[in-house]
C-alpha cells in the first residue's frame, strides 16, 4: 500500500513538472498579455517594450522558464499582476481556496445524498415509470449548461422571488470574524450564527447549480452499478439462501455497487473545478474559479500557472484518495 | 446465465469477470471461425430489439432526427434571411432594445432587428456542424493515440498514456478555454478544435482500453497464430470490435460538444461571426439582455438543452443496450 | 484505515477547530470601530465595482476601478468642478505662470492636514513631486500616468517635462517645467498626481516597488494610503471583495454626508443590476444602456454624464496600401450610416462625431459638419480610386466595454453591414482586449486594416485627444508615418500645444481639426456616447462627471 502511494506521488510530481513546462510555454504563446491589460488605450510599442523589459517578459522563453523554476523551488510562484496585484500568486490561490472548497463540498454533498438513493431506487424498479422519469431527469441535468442553470436559479430564486442573495459570499456590512476562510465554518466556530446562516444562504444557489452535473453522473453510475450487482451470482446465491432483503441490500448489493460510485466521485472533482469557473462567474462568488476567469481575462500569468498546476495536483491527489478508498471498500484489492 | 453464454460475449471488451470469462472463452473458441467475419451481428440485433421498446431511446432518437433534418433544410425553411435586419428601424437601445413578436416575426427580433425565428432555425445547422466536427476531430485524434498505444504497447503505450493523463488532469473546460484563446482570431474552427482536443484523451483512453482487452482475446490470438500481419490484425480484427463503445461515446460527445460550445461562447470565445448564427453564440450574446429580454436567452438555451438531451438519451440507452450484461 | 483511526482523525479535527475558535474569539475585538466618529450617522453608500482595485496608491494605479476608490481619499493641487471638466482650485487656491509658461507658482490652502495628522504645506507638495519624479526602475514603468504626461523620470531629466519644485514659502511652491504645454498645470487634476502624506510614504516605503517575476510587488504603503480627502481608508476584505472607506471627520471642506463608503466587487454586469434590484448595493457604474429604461422604472435614477470621449474607426495604410488613397478613406466614411448607428445602437445622448474630440474641449471646431451618409457617393469614389470590391480586414475587440463603446460587437456589426452594402469585402477579425487586440492595433506596424477604438479624455486639453492620436509620428495607431502629411500634422500639433495663451491655442487646434477632417482624414471619427451611472432609490447628491470622476462625499442615502 505504502509503495503504491509513494509511486503515485512520484508520478504526480512528474506530471506536475511536465505540466508546468507546458503551461508556461503555452500561456506565453497566447496573444496579448499582462502588458495590454495594464496599458489599455495608452499602449504604444515603445511603452509596451519598456514594461515588458521591466517585467522580464522580453527574455527568451527557456530563460524565463528557468527563472520561474528557480523561484518556484523556493516556493515563490511570482506575483499576481491583476487578480490581486502585488500579492504572491500562491497566496492568491490559497486565499481563494476555502471559498471553493466550501462550495464544492456542499455541491458534492448534495449530489451524493440525492444521487445514490435515487440511483438505487431507480435500479430496484428498473423499467418502471419512476425509473424512466428519474433517468430522463438526470440526463436533463447533464444537458443543461451549468451556467444556464446558474442563471435560471439566480433569476428566479434571487431576483424574481427574492428568497436568496443574488451574489457574493456574505452580506455587506456584516462584521464577521474570519478564521478558516470558509465562512460557514467560521460562523460555526466563532458561534456567530447569523454570519454562518448568511454564508449558507449565499452558498445555496451556486452549490445547487454546481451539483447538477455530479448529481446526474452519480445517479447514473449508481443505478448501472446496482443493476450489475443485482445480477451477480452471489446476490442470487444470497437470495437462494433465503437471506433477508435487508442483509442482501446492505452487505451484498450496496457495498459492491459502491466501488464504481467512489471512482466516479473522484473523477467529478476535475469537473467540479471547471463547473466552478462558470458558477462562480455567474454568482460573482469569490473563489478559485472566479480568480481563474479573471486571471485569464487579464492575462495574470503567475496566478494562472499556480491555479492550473494546483487544479492538476488536486485532481491527482483526489484520485489517489479514491484509490485508497477503493482498497478499503474492496477486499480483493487490499490483499494484492 | 445461459442466454449470456450463448451469445458472442467476447465481442464486448468490457467487464469480463469471474467464471463468466472462462465459459465465454470456451464458447468463443467454438465459434472462432465466424467471429471475425460478422462481428457482433447478434449483439447489434438484440440491442436493436431492446432499443425498439425503450422509451428513453425513442425520445432521444426522435429529437435527434428532428434536429438533423432541421439542420439540413432550415435555410429553406426560415422565413427570413438570418443576417437581414428587417426590424432594425424599430430598435431603440432604451425604449425598445429588442422588438417583440409581430405578424411575420412570430418570435420577434433580436437586438439588431434580425428575425429571431429564422436565426434559431438556421442556427441548428451551425450547431450541428460544431458538434459533429468537434466530435469527429476528437474521435480521430483519440483513434490515432489510442490505436498507437493499444496496438504497440510498451513504451509507446506509456508515453501516450502519460500525455493523455496530463490532458485529463487539466479541467476540460479550462483546456478548451486555453486552446480557444490560442488563436489569433477566434472563429468557428478554433471553437471546434478547442472542443475536439478535450475529447481526444477520452476517446484515446477508451480505444486503448478496448484494444488492450482484445489483444489478449482469443480471436486476436488465433489470428496472430495464423500469421496474420500485425497491421491487418489491428485494422481488421481489433478496431472494428472496439467500435461499439466508441459509437456510444461519440453520441454522448455530441451533446457535450454542443454544451461546451455554449459555455465557450458564454465566456466570450465562441464564433464571433454573426453571419453564421449558432445557438451557443446566440445565448452568449443574449446575456446582456437577461434582465430586459430574457426570452433572447431562453430560446437558444432551450434548443441547446433539448438537442443535448436528445443525444444524451440516445447515447445512454445505446450504452445500456450494447452492454451484454444488461441483456435480460 | 480502521474505524478507530477514523474516530481519532475526527477527534483531532474537532479539537483543532475548537482551538481555532478560541483564537477567533480573541481576535474579534481588533476590527470594527468604524462608528466612533461621534457625528450623526448617515448610513453607508455601497457601490458595485466592476473589478477589484490594483492597490491603493494612485500613483502606481492604472485602472478606473482603483481610481474610483482613491479619488475619495486623495486630492490634487487642482481639482475638477463637479459635473464638468473645468479645472478649479483644490489644494492650491491659485496658480500663475511666468511669461514663458515654464515656471508655475502655486499658492496652497493653509487649513489642510493629511489623514495621519501631518500638515499639508509647500514642503509636502515638493516631497510629492520629487517622490513621483525619482523612481526606481520598476517604478518608472509602473508609474504609468507620470510617464505618460511628464515623459521621463529623474534618470533622464532632459526628456522630462517636470524639472524641479521649490518651496518658496510655507504655503507657496514653485514648479518648473522644461517647455510650455497646454497639459500643464491641467494634468495636476489627474488622480495619479494626487498629494499624499510624506510621513506615511516615508514610513511605508512608498517608492519601494519591485518587479518580481511577471508582476510588480508593491510596498506596504500601497495598502495603507494616506491623503487629504473626505474619506479615510478603512479596510480591504479580500475574501468578500469589499473595500471600506470611512468619513474623514477632520476634513477641511464640508464633511462627507455618509459615514461609510463601501465598494463591493461584482465583476458581472447583469449581477450588478440584480444586486441593485435586490437592494444590496446602492449604485454601480456603466449600466448597460439597454437597462436604463427598466432601471428608471424600478425607481432608480440613471445619471447620464456628458460625453467626454470619442469612438473612431481607425485605418491603417501600412497594413493595406489601398487606404493611402484619400478617396478610399472618404468612400469608407460616406458608406457609414452613423445616424442609424447612433439611434439604434448607442444610448440616448450619444452624438455623431464631426472630429476627433467632444465639443466640451477647447479647440473643438464648431463649423465642421458631420460627414454625410451617401452610399452612392461611396461607390463612386471607390470606382474612381479603382478600389471596387476591395477587401478590408476589419477588427473589433471582445471582452471589453468602454464608455465610448458599450458594446463593441454591435457597433462593429452595424459598421460592417454598411461597408458591405457598398461592395467592400470585410474580413472579420477579432481578439480579446487583453488577448492581442491592442497589440495588433498598436503594433509597429499594426496588423489590422481597420479597427474600432476610442479614447476617454484624461483632462480638458485638445492635445490629450488629437495629440495622443497623431502627435507621435513614429508610434501611432493610424500609420501616419507613411503618409506624406504625417510629419506636418505631428509638428503642427506640437507647435499648437506649446502656445501659452489659451485663446490662441484654441484657435490653432480648431484649424488643425478642420485640416484633419477635410484634408487628411487619417481615421474616421464615429460618435461620442454618454456613459451613465445608476443609483438606487433614496440616493441623492450624485453629480455625474464627464470625466467619470465622481466624488461621493456629496451623496446621501435615504432610509428606505
Amino acid at each position: 500500500m505504502l509503495r503504491f502511494v509513494v509511486r503515485r506521488l512520484l508520478q504526480m510530481c512528474m506530471v506536475v513538472v511536465v505540466l508546468s513546462m507546458l503551461v508556461f510555454v503555452w500561456l506565453r504563446s497566447l496573444p496579448g498579455g499582462p502588458v495590454s491589460a495594464i496599458l489599455g488605450e495608452r499602449q504604444t510599442p515603445q511603452r509596451r517594450a519598456a514594461l515588458e523589459a521591466a517585467l522580464g517578459l522580453d527574455q527568451p522563453l527557456p530563460v524565463q522558464y528557468l527563472k520561474f523554476m528557480e523561484r518556484a523551488i523556493q516556493g515563490n510562484f511570482g506575483v499576481s499582476t491583476k487578480v490581486l496585484p502585488g500579492e504572491d500568486a500562491l497566496d492568491v490561490f490559497l486565499s481563494r481556496l476555502p471559498a471553493t472548497i466550501e462550495l464544492s463540498l456542499l455541491a458534492l454533498f448534495l449530489a451524493i445524498t440525492l444521487g445514490i438513493p435515487l440511483g438505487y431506487l431507480a435500479a430496484r424498479r428498473q423499467g418502471s415509470v419512476t425509473d424512466t422519469t428519474a433517468v430522463i431527469f438526470s440526463l436533463v441535468g447533464v444537458a443543461v449548461p451549468v451556467f444556464f442553470t446558474a442563471f435560471l436559479l439566480k433569476y428566479f430564486f434571487a431576483v424574481e422571488w427574492n428568497l436568496l442573495p443574488v451574489s457574493g459570499r456574505q452580506t455587506t456590512g456584516l462584521d464577521a470574524t474570519r478564521v478558516t476562510g470558509m465562512f460557514v465554518l467560521d460562523g460555526v466556530l466563532t458561534r456567530e450564527w447569523d454570519a454562518a446562516w448568511d454564508a449558507v444562504k449565499h452558498l445555496i444557489l451556486p452549490a445547487v447549480a454546481l451539483a447538477t452535473i455530479p448529481f446526474a453522473v452519480i445517479f447514473r453510475i449508481t443505478r448501472a452499478s446496482v443493476l450489475d450487482v443485482l445480477d451477480e451470482d452471489y446476490v442470487r446465491t444470497a437470495e437462494a439462501k433465503g437471506l433477508t432483503a435487508q442483509v442482501i441490500r446492505g452487505r451484498h448489493v450496496l457495498r459492491n455497487a459502491m466501488l464504481p460510485v467512489v471512482t466516479t466521485v473522484g473523477l467529478q472533482v476535475g469537473g467540479l473545478l471547471a463547473g466552478a469557473v462558470l458558477t462562480e462567474t455567474v454568482f460573482s462568488y469569490r473563489g478559485v474559479g472566479d480568480a481563474l476567469a479573471t486571471a485569464f481575462r487579464e492575462k495574470d500569468y503567475p496566478v494562472l500557472q499556480v491555479l492550473i498546476l494546483a487544479a492538476a495536483v488536486i485532481y491527482v491527489l483526489v484520485n489517489l484518495l479514491v484509490d485508497i478508498a477503493y482498497a478499503v471498500i474492496d477486499p480483493r484489492i487490499r490483499t494484492r | 446465465m445461459t442466454d449470456r453464454a450463448s451469445g458472442t460475449t467476447d465481442e464486448s471488451p468490457r467487464r469480463p469477470s469471474y467464471g463468466q470469462r472462462r465459459r465465454a472463452r470456451i464458447d468463443a473458441l467454438a465459434t472462432a471461425g465466424t467471429v471475425d467475419d460478422q462481428p457482433g451481428v447478434s449483439l447489434i440485433r438484440s440491442a436493436w430489439l431492446r432499443l425498439r421498446r425503450n422509451p428513453v431511446f425513442l425520445i432521444g432518437l426522435a429529437i435527434t432526427v428532428v434536429f438533423v433534418v432541421l439542420a439540413l433544410v432550415s435555410p429553406w425553411l426560415a422565413p427570413w434571411d438570418p443576417t437581414a435586419r428587417p426590424l432594425l428601424d424599430q430598435v431603440r437601445p432604451q425604449s425598445n432594445p429588442v422588438p417583440g413578436p409581430e405578424p411575420g416575426h412570430p418570435l420577434g427580433a433580436d437586438d439588431r432587428g434580425r428575425d429571431l425565428l429564422s436565426r434559431l432555425l438556421v442556427g441548428s445547422r451551425q450547431t450541428l456542424i460544431v458538434g459533429v466536427f468537434a466530435t469527429l476531430f476528437g474521435l480521430l485524434g483519440g483513434l490515432v493515440l489510442g490505436t498507437l498505444a493499444g496496438a504497440m504497447g510498451g513504451w509507446v503505450d506509456s508515453l501516450v498514456m502519460r500525455v493523455v493523463d496530463v490532458m485529463l488532469s487539466i479541467p476540460s473546460l479550462l483546456l478548451a478555454f486555453t486552446i480557444a484563446s490560442l488563436a489569433r482570431s477566434p472563429s468557428q474552427w478554433t471553437l471546434i478544435v478547442a472542443i475536439a482536443v478535450v475529447q481526444v484523451p477520452i476517446f484515446a483512453r477508451l480505444l486503448r482500453g478496448s484494444m488492450l482487452a482484445q489483444r489478449s482475446s482469443d480471436h486476436v490470438l488465433a489470428a496472430r497464430s495464423l500469421g496474420v500481419k500485425p497491421r491487418a490484425i489491428v485494422f481488421r480484427h481489433m478496431l472494428p470490435n472496439a467500435l461499439g463503445p466508441v459509437i456510444v461515446q461519440a453520441t454522448l460527445s455530441l451533446a457535450v460538444a454542443i454544451i461546451d460550445a455554449a459555455a465557450l461562447s458564454f465566456l466570450g470565445l465562441g464564433n464571433p461571426d454573426q453571419r453564421q448564427p449558432e445557438w451557443g453564440q446566440m445565448l452568449g450574446l443574449a446575456q446582456r439582455y437577461i434582465s430586459e429580454a430574457p426570452h433572447l436567452a431562453f430560446y437558444p438555451a432551450g434548443c441547446i438543452i433539448v438537442v443535448a438531451l436528445g443525444f444524451t438519451l440516445m447515447g445512454e440507452s445505446l450504452r445500456e443496450a450494447l452492454d451484454p450484461k444488461s441483456r435480460r | 484505515m480502521s474505524p478507530k483511526r477514523t474516530v481519532a482523525t475526527w477527534t483531532t479535527a474537532v479539537l483543532a477547530a475548537a482551538a481555532l475558535a478560541g483564537c477567533a474569539d480573541s481576535q474579534r475585538d481588533d476590527d470594527g470601530g468604524g462608528e466612533g466618529g461621534g457625528s450623526e450617522d448617515a448610513g453607508t453608500f455601497i457601490f458595485g465595482a466592476a473589478g477589484a482595485p490594483e492597490m491603493f496608491d494612485p500613483y502606481y494605479a492604472t485602472d478606473g476601478e482603483t481610481f474610483r476608490i482613491t479619488r475619495q481619499m486623495f486630492e490634487g493641487l487642482l481639482g475638477i468642478e463637479p459635473g464638468s471638466a473645468e479645472v478649479v482650485p483644490e489644494l492650491a487656491t491659485e496658480w500663475t505662470p511666468n511669461d514663458e509658461g515654464t515656471e508655475w507658482t502655486f499658492t496652497l490652502r493653509d487649513d489642510v492636514t493629511f489623514h495621519d495628522g501631518e500638515p499639508f504645506d509647500a514642503e509636502a507638495v515638493c516631497y510629492n513631486f520629487e517622490r513621483m519624479f525619482d523612481q526606481n526602475e520598476a517604478g518608472r514603468t509602473a508609474g504609468e500616468y507620470w510617464g505618460y504626461v511628464m515623459g521621463a523620470y529623474a534618470d533622464d531629466p532632459e526628456n522630462s517635462l517636470y524639472q524641479s519644485c521649490e518651496a518658496t514659502d510655507e504655503f507657496e511652491a514653485v514648479v518648473s517645467i522644461s517647455r510650455p504645454t497646454s497639459g500643464f498645470p491641467t494634468m495636476l487634476t489627474l488622480e495619479s498626481l494626487s498629494m499624499q502624506s510624506p510621513k506615511a510614504m516615508e514610513d511605508g516605503d512608498a517608492n519601494g516597488i519591485a518587479a518580481e517575476g511577471e508582476g510588480f510587488s508593491f510596498p506596504e504603503y500601497a495598502d495603507n494610503p494616506v491623503g487629504t480627502g473626505p474619506f479615510v481608508f478603512g479596510a480591504y476584505d479580500e475574501a468578500n471583495g469589499e473595500i471600506t472607506l470611512e468619513r474623514n471627520d477632520d476634513y477641511w471642506g464640508e464633511a462627507a454626508k455618509t459615514s461609510e463608503l463601501v465598494f463591493r466587487v461584482i465583476p458581472d454586469e447583469s449581477t450588478r443590476r440584480q444586486e441593485l434590484e435586490a437592494g444590496s448595493i446602492n449604485g454601480y457604474d456603466l449600466p448597460n444602456p439597454v437597462d436604463w429604461a427598466g432601471l428608471e422604472d424600478e425607481g432608480n435614477s440613471v445619471e447620464v454624464r456628458d460625453p467626454f470621449n470619442i469612438l473612431y474607426l481607425g485605418l491603417n495604410p501600412e497594413a493595406n496600401p489601398q487606404l493611402k488613397d484619400l478617396k478610399v478613406r472618404q468612400a469608407i466614411y460616406h458608406a457609414l450610416n452613423r445616424d442609424q448607428l447612433v439611434q439604434t445602437q448607442l444610448p440616448e445622448g450619444a452624438a455623431v462625431a464631426t472630429q476627433f474630440m467632444p465639443d466640451t474641449v477647447s479647440g473643438y471646431n464648431t463649423s465642421l459638419e458631420p460627414f454625410p451618409y451617401d452610399p452612392d457617393e461611396a461607390k463612386r469614389l471607390l470606382a474612381e480610386a479603382g478600389a471596387e470590391g476591395m477587401t478590408l480586414e476589419f477588427a473589433y475587440p471582445t471582452e471589453v466595454s468602454r464608455p465610448y463603446m458599450p458594446d463593441p460587437e454591435k457597433i462593429y456589426e452595424a459598421l460592417r453591414t454598411d461597408l458591405e452594402a457598398v461592395g467592400i469585402k470585410v474580413k472579420v477579425a477579432t481578439a480579446s482586449w487583453n488577448g492581442g487586440y491592442l497589440d495588433n492595433v498598436s503594433g509597429e506596424p499594426g496588423k489590422y486594416d481597420a479597427y474600432i477604438l476610442g479614447w476617454t479624455g484624461d483632462y480638458d486639453a485638445a492635445y490629450n485627444f488629437i495629440g495622443t492620436f497623431f502627435g507621435n509620428l513614429k508610434d501611432n495607431d493610424f500609420g501616419t508615418d507613411v503618409m506624406p502629411w504625417g510629419k506636418q500634422l505631428a509638428d503642427d500639433l506640437q507647435a499648437a500645444d506649446a502656445i501659452v495663451d489659451d485663446d490662441e491655442r484654441a484657435a490653432a487646434f480648431e484649424e488643425i481639426n478642420a485640416q484633419i477632417m477635410e484634408e487628411y482624414l487619417p481615421g474616421l471619427p464615429i460618435s461620442h456616447s454618454p456613459p451613465a451611472l445608476v443609483v438606487g432609490p433614496g440616493v441623492d447628491g450624485v453629480i455625474p462627471s464627464p470625466l467619470t470622476a465622481e466624488e461621493f462625499d456629496t451623496v446621501t442615502v435615504g432610509g428606505e
